[in-house]
């Protein structure tokens, strides 16, 4: 078992969990993951590692409750622990010195672009991070993100917060300010991605994506998390998970998200419904 | 290896008269009933039907069913030990060379090993030598009171050997060196042990709670697992060595990555590879869904593409989640499949279609990217190939299509590049495999290998076969350090 030490939320549905891993907080590079499984029965899921101790021997992850696994997942506190944990996975993340770098997230994306704006910074980029979220509940990691970059822009949906609409819209006004990124980063809703990569190939900006795939064992084994990139497939788990996002088919990505959402959608309303009737019987 | 002296006979029945006996069926589950649930096909045969059997046995005297076997098991001992209803015994005499007998008496093709030179089998039917290993091992599992307490582990020699892989060359070289008295540990990527054997056989032909009770006795011995370890990410080939205290390490990784044809379509939803297919079902227990949380196509037209005993494993499974028409293509004929006839013949009767002599070349989505249906090319039989079975000539001009909501592509896998990535000191052939002298040594000192990783996608008894051998020659080099 694998213990959470500390577990809290930092947005509306968004919990942040530093579990006890210590051979993985050791080898976790910026840009890798994790797999685990809440519980016996449970699926395995793959999940960036937004950040690591090795000292303290712990790793973080953030989860966005969305369906079944990440509302469990959601639900434990400091002191419970995870079933299965197995990393660190991927390869790490290509840090160089390219001169401005703009790291474009959103959701969660954005706990996993911290690491990597703090390693561009270390090496010598000048760094800014533009952060999308749907309302101002939704944003995260926005003074984490300040204390490593150059500057943070931030962007909703709804106006709530930031400047209202797109990311791809804050990074037009950067460019329009005369701030010409030599190299972007684009983690976070696969939409989101797509737009960051189409605008930047316009514009001829190198822009590095982080896929989120469907995974069973994340090790390469199984081919699950296809994708096509440059017209070949690969396997986000082990040739992933960043990819030049000018040469990703988000399009064909994006449909291979969505190839269980009748069965995600089954299992998130029968965990919903047992979830009402262990409180029902509770209440009694 | 033990030596071995000729056993005393415990056959009852006259020479001439054993040719009569004819060989014991498996009773198994029946076939209409069996294609609806996931329980175990063959029931194993019973105490009378084994006795029966081992008295099939002409005991000869340079017995070449040994030979056969990759792991020597000392065959006609453990038969005269069941003609004697000694079957504790039997299981016993049988465990010195195999440490997963009751694995290797399911999954075994011992039509082509032991069964294909036993001398009974040269005018006859030969002794059915998998279904009773099968039997005695089963009735060690259910009758622990029965077995010796005695103990098969020598004295501590304060060596320590880690193995990497959980799967049958693992655990056959596990149970080895645990006996040599080396402190063994097993490294697994997945979180449950077992390799290729619980991710990739499925339930109906190897039930896992069998499994869980051989690692659970090679715990017993005192060997180590741990789970949800990934040797190269984890912790380094060279960290285990230099700093956590292994003198030696013998990998046992198997071929875990799945070829696909390359063909347009195969990124489609509902085409998995075999792998992908069998490990949703198999290690997730996706046919439980939802009770398990990972989700697992039911599809109406499921094909599954490929002749070996993969793709039988995974069309079979494809007929159990309730496909209507589950059906194999294969682009040669059924004599040159791979699979092993019983399970080629099980699938049959459970109303699995084989179409042969024909192979996909498209796949093709509907409207929102789910596979529908499968372009295939009619073939023809050409000159044999490399592997000595004729090679598959495309007929021009035969397209045509057939329906298919779900594929499976089962054409084989190819090494997993983890290890090769992270010690690139550990040298390898160009199709990835690691390379390796006979008694397994590769070209990183105190690092041995064996099983699938080496070979290529083999046999479970093969990789075992292999493991053993690793393990003499890892037991050899703990004692001289040597390494010329």
């Amino acid at each position: 078992m694998y213990k959470i030490i500390k577990a809290e939320f930092i947005a509306t549905g968004v919990k942040s969990f530093k579990i006890e891993a210590p051979l993985i907080a050791k080898k976790r590079e910026a840009g890798q993951f994790i797999m685990l499984r809440v519980h016996d029965r449970g699926e395995r899921i793959p999940i960036t590692i937004a950040d690591s101790n090795p000292e303290e021997g712990w790793i973080q992850i953030i989860v966005q409750s969305i369906g079944k696994t990440s509302m469990h997942l959601n639900t434990l506190e400091t002191g419970d622990a995870l079933h299965d944990l197995v990393g660190p996975l991927g390869r790490p993340t290509h840090v160089d010195n390219w001169g401005t770098l703009v790291c474009i997230s959103g959701g969660v994306g954005t706990a996993e672009a911290l690491p990597i704006a703090s390693a561009g910074r270390k090496a010598g980029n000048k760094v800014y991070s533009i952060i999308g979220a749907r309302n101002k509940d939704l944003l995260i990691a926005e003074k984490e993100m300040s204390l490593v970059t150059d500057g943070v822009f931030v962007s909703t949906d709804d106006g709530s917060y930031g400047r209202k609409g797109l990311v791809t819209d804050v990074l037009n006004d950067m460019m329009k300010d005369g701030l010409v990124p030599n190299m972007v980063v684009a983690i976070g809703p696969l939409p989101m991605m797509a737009a960051v990569s189409n605008q930047t190939k316009l514009l001829d900006i190198p822009c590095m994506v982080s896929l989120n795939a469907i995974m069973v064992d994340g090790t390469g084994m199984c081919g699950a998390c296809r994708a096509t990139v440059d017209g070949k497939t690969v396997f986000v788990c082990v040739d992933g998970p960043e990819f030049d996002g000018h040469k990703v088919d988000f399009k064909e990505l994006g449909t291979r998200q969505r190839m269980y959402k009748k069965q995600e959608a089954e299992s998130t309303k029968c965990y919903l419904e047992r979830m009402a009737d262990e409180a029902a019987k509770g209440g009694n | 290896m033990t030596k071995r002296t000729k056993p005393t006979s415990h056959n009852v029945v006259p020479m001439k008269a054993r040719f009569a006996i004819p060989r014991q069926d498996m009773p198994e589950q029946n076939p209409t009933k069996r294609a609806g649930n996931f329980l175990e096909v063959n029931l194993g045969l019973t105490a009378d039907q084994a006795v029966i059997e081992a008295q099939r046995c002409i005991e000869c005297g340079n017995p070449t069913c040994m030979e056969g076997c990759p792991v020597s098991i000392k065959i006609p001992d453990f038969i005269q030990l069941i003609c004697n209803r000694d079957f504790a015994k039997a299981a016993a005499k049988i465990k010195e060379d195999n440490s997963l007998p009751a694995v290797c008496g399911r999954v075994c093709p011992q039509e082509t090993q032991c069964e294909e030179v036993c001398v009974v089998g040269k005018r006859f039917e030969p002794v059915a030598i998998g279904r009773l290993e099968r039997f005695v091992a089963d009735y060690e599992r259910l009758h622990p009171e029965e077995m010796s307490t005695e103990s098969v582990v020598a004295e501590s020699t304060g060596k320590n050997v880690a193995i990497v892989g959980s799967g049958p060359a693992g655990l056959a070289t596990a149970a080895d060196l645990i006996k040599a008295g080396h402190a063994v540990t097993v490294f697994e990527a997945l979180h449950e042990f077992g390799g290729v054997l619980v991710y990739g056989i499925p339930e109906f032909r190897l039930p896992k709670e069998i499994l869980r009770k051989e690692v659970a006795a090679l715990e017993s011995l005192g060997v180590k697992f741990i789970k949800n370890f990934i040797v190269g990410r984890t912790q380094t080939v060279h960290e285990l060595l230099n700093e956590e205290g292994f003198d030696a390490m013998f990998l046992g990784l198997g071929a875990g990555l799945p070829r696909f044809m390359n063909i347009p379509g195969e990124n489609l939803n509902g085409v998995y590879s075999a792998n992908e297919f069998l490990t949703r079902s198999n290690l997730m227990r996706g046919y439980e869904f939802p009770d398990y949380d990972t989700p697992l196509y039911r599809a109406e037209h499921a094909i599954t593409v490929g002749g070996g005993n993969t793709a039988m494993d995974a069309v079979r499974t494809s007929k159990r989640l309730g496909a209507n028409h589950a059906t194999i293509v294969y682009r040669r004929s059924e004599e040159e499949m791979p699979a092993r006839n019983e399970e080629i013949h099980h699938a049959k009767d459970e109303g699995v279609h084989v179409m042969t002599l024909i192979n996909p070349i498209e796949f093709i989505g509907d409207e929102n990217g789910f596979v529908k249906s499968a372009r295939c090319l009619k073939m023809a039989l050409g000159e044999p190939d490399d592997s000595g079975r004729r090679r598959p000539i495309p007929i021009e001009g035969s397209e045509f299509e057939i329906p298919a909501d779900m594929v499976v592509i089962a054409v084989g896998n190819g090494s997993n590049p983890l290890i090769s990535q992270t010690t690139p000191e550990i040298s390898t052939n160009k199709w990835g495999n690691v390379v390796t002298d006979e008694i397994g040594r590769t070209s990183m000192k105190g690092v041995f290998a064996g099983g699938d990783i080496v070979t290529g996608g083999a046999t479970v008894i093969l990789a075992m076969g292999a493991g053993r051998a690793a393990a003499e020659g890892i037991n050899e080099y703990l004692k001289t350090g040597e390494w010329v």
